[in-house]
């Protein structure tokens, strides 16, 4: 009975903390993006150079997947 | 050819830019590159040489393509003992298109390989959806790559393939992306790949002890499971010095179906000097454990099911250490050119086996078949190239 | 067990609502403008007082931003159109630092006042949250629009808006 109430408390904050994801406000500002939006912050400034590395170490090695990365920027728009 | 199996799975490389930095807010800047490659370690020289060029059709849609040539010559280390010299020719194309709606971008790509022994086609899809304010971007992929698998029976120049098998291999991957401050970005990305089909490289073979041979040990075929499948999660962070520079580390967990187990650590720093030059440098360490079906000799012939000594299947390790230079002779642009860059990047690596031996010392009286020195060997990698933003 | 369902609906609807407004370029706002006083790149102290009367846009932009590059060709074009019909248009950069902001007026210089926010205290007192922020405020000192981002054509969007304000 508890364990059920606990379960449900727990999705209603999970599903709460979801829903309001949209309006939590920002911790980082747009305007405060500079940084970010220099482009070393880029994960990959070159995405050539960046495929061949990884072209490189796939075919020498048994590993592959889950490289590069996304987001960051001025975030702008 | 042997780098069939080093090039087998660009095609599912290329369908991983997709997952590449890609920002929902903002289609990237319009760009062309053109871009020489010169690998050379192990017995092999592989040159490369690619053009790509990138453009807005309007804010919202953007097209890319990409042009890419191998040229190798050489043979790798386990192949020597059967093969000549090789050389041969890969050629690549690859189209993308980009679109942008509000906070979210999808891409679509088509990449198609062919080399003489070996021919891939890869299709890929992504998203990437910016939420949070800005500050969480969520990635999801998907891709699949068909291939069939070639084997020359001739020479390097009186080339006789004879196709042997295809394969079917499907990647799906999820990243998310998190701004924690102002200083620093940090993400995680998940990639399961899933491969059915013939995907054991057919000029490799397995050695077996066999008394019976004066040299110790026979050749055999190896035989490979028909399905892999395989998880890799990374972990990223990437913060910026108050001097005005950015440190990157990243970890890699992988493993898969056939038991390699792969940690890969790598760490960046990488320093600008004003609007004009920016140096990098990086050191990586990778190790892996070997799949459970390799050997580098075998007991007797057919003592498994499946059986393997393909070097990149062995217990191995490796260290990178490389850096890159790049000097914007256009910093602030001219005409239509909003920038301008030369970019040169070298890397050297050490590999080093610890299950896979040297080939060199195969026969010689004093390493009984199981006892010769293990292989290792440095490799050096250079890239240099042009982009121009528009 | 009802009263959780009934939250959970209610969190969803007011998550597609938030989701929604989030995504529209531009909306109707209200309220005063606050007031403020700024450095132009000189060292000049100037405000939104010294523009008292006019129709003005606050257009907060950053060296930095992509889409600030695009329009402020366009916004330079409109301030020279609108401004003896009573129009005034302030820059409001927010870069940190001046040096870069200077190297690129002098570069591509535009002929409406620049003012420097470095502090970030005028972007904080216009709840900016969007990278160009357009903020277009009437004769009576009051925020009438605001406008988010740029893409190309928006420019049309902020002349209609002008006029009108132009024509009260």
């Amino acid at each position: 009975m508890r364990c059920r109430q606990m379960l449900l408390s727990g999705t209603v904050l999970g599903a709460l903390v979801l829903s309001s994801g949209c309006s939590i406000q920002p911790w980082v500002k747009p305007y405060e993006r500079d940084r970010l939006a220099d482009p070393i912050m880029a994960w990959d400034r070159d995405a050539i150079s960046a495929a061949y590395l990884d072209h490189i170490r796939e075919s020498r090695e048994g590993s592959r997947g889950a490289t590069g990365g996304a987001g960051g920027g001025c975030g702008c728009n | 050819m042997t780098h069939r199996y080093i090039f087998a799975r660009a095609a599912v490389i290329a369908a991983l830019l997709l997952v590449r930095s890609t920002s929902a807010d903002v289609l990237p800047d319009d760009r062309a590159d053109v871009f020489y490659s010169k690998y050379s370690g192990g017995g092999m020289d592989i040159t490369g040489y690619s053009a790509t060029a990138r453009a807005k059709i309007t804010e919202n849609f953007a097209v890319e393509a990409n042009y890419f040539i191998d040229k190798v010559s050489g043979a790798s280390i386990d192949v020597l003992s059967q093969a000549s010299v090789i050389k041969d020719e890969r050629k690549q194309k690859s189209g993308t298109f980009e679109y942008l709606r509000d906070k979210t971008t999808y891409t679509a790509s088509y990449t198609s390989s062919v080399e003489r022994d070996y021919i891939s086609d890869t299709a890929s899809f992504g998203l990437s959806q910016d939420m949070f304010g800005d500050l969480t971007t969520v990635t999801l992929g998907f891709s699949e790559s068909h291939n069939t698998v070639g084997e020359n029976n001739g020479t390097a120049n009186d080339p006789n393939v004879a196709w042997v098998g295809h394969a079917l291999s499907r990647a799906y991957s999820g990243g998310v992306s998190q701004i924690l401050t102002k200083n620093f970005i940090a993400g995680v990305n998940l990639q399961v790949i899933t491969d059915a089909g013939y995907l054991a490289n057919p000029y490799r073979s397995i050695r077996y002890l066999d008394p019976t041979n004066p040299k110790g040990y026979s050749l055999g075929n190896q035989v490979y499971p028909d399905t892999h499948t395989s998880t890799a999660v990374q972990v990223q962070g990437k913060y910026y010095l108050p001097y005005r520079a950015a440190v990157t580390a990243l970890y890699r967990y992988y493993n898969d179906t056939w038991g390699v187990v792969g940690n890969t650590y790598e760490l960046d720093y990488t320093h600008p000097i004003r609007n004009r030059w920016i140096f990098e440098g990086r050191v990586r360490y990778y190790k892996q454990t070997a799949a459970s079906f390799y050997s580098d000799l075998f007991p007797f012939a057919d003592s498994q099911n499946f059986v393997a000594r393909d070097q990149n299947l062995a217990a191995l390790d490796n260290t990178t250490v490389g850096g890159k230079v790049t000097y914007a002779f256009l910093p602030d642009g001219w005409k239509m050119f909003k920038r301008g860059t030369v970019t040169f990047d070298a890397s050297r690596i050490r590999f080093n086996y610890l299950d896979f031996r040297n080939i060199k010392y195969y026969g010689v009286p004093q390493y009984p078949p199981g006892s010769e020195p293990l292989y290792n060997f440095n490799a050096n990698v250079f890239q240099v190239f042009v982009s121009v933003y528009f | 067990m009802r009263s959780t369902s009934t939250l959970l609906k209610r969190c969803a609807m007011a998550a597609i609502v938030v989701a929604s407004t989030a995504f529209a370029a531009g909306g109707d706002a209200s309220g005063p403008a606050p007031a403020f006083t700024l450095t132009t790149l000189a060292g000049q102290p100037s405000g939104l007082s010294a523009y008292k009367g006019q129709v003005v846009m606050v257009n907060f932009w950053a060296t930095w931003c992509g889409p600030c590059q695009q329009e402020m060709p366009l916004l330079d074009q409109m301030y020279k159109k609108y401004k003896p019909a009573g129009f005034t248009l302030i820059g409001v950069n927010v870069d940190k630092e001046a040096p870069a902001v200077k190297e690129l007026l002098t570069r591509k210089p535009v002929s409406f006042p620049v003012l420097l926010d470095p502090a970030n205290q005028v972007s904080k007192a216009y709840h900016v949250d969007e990278m160009p922020s357009s903020v277009i405020i009437d004769r009576k000192g009051q925020i009438r629009y605001i406008h988010r981002g740029y893409k190309p054509g928006d420019e049309n969007d902020y002349q209609d808006r002008i006029r009108q304000l132009i024509r009260e």
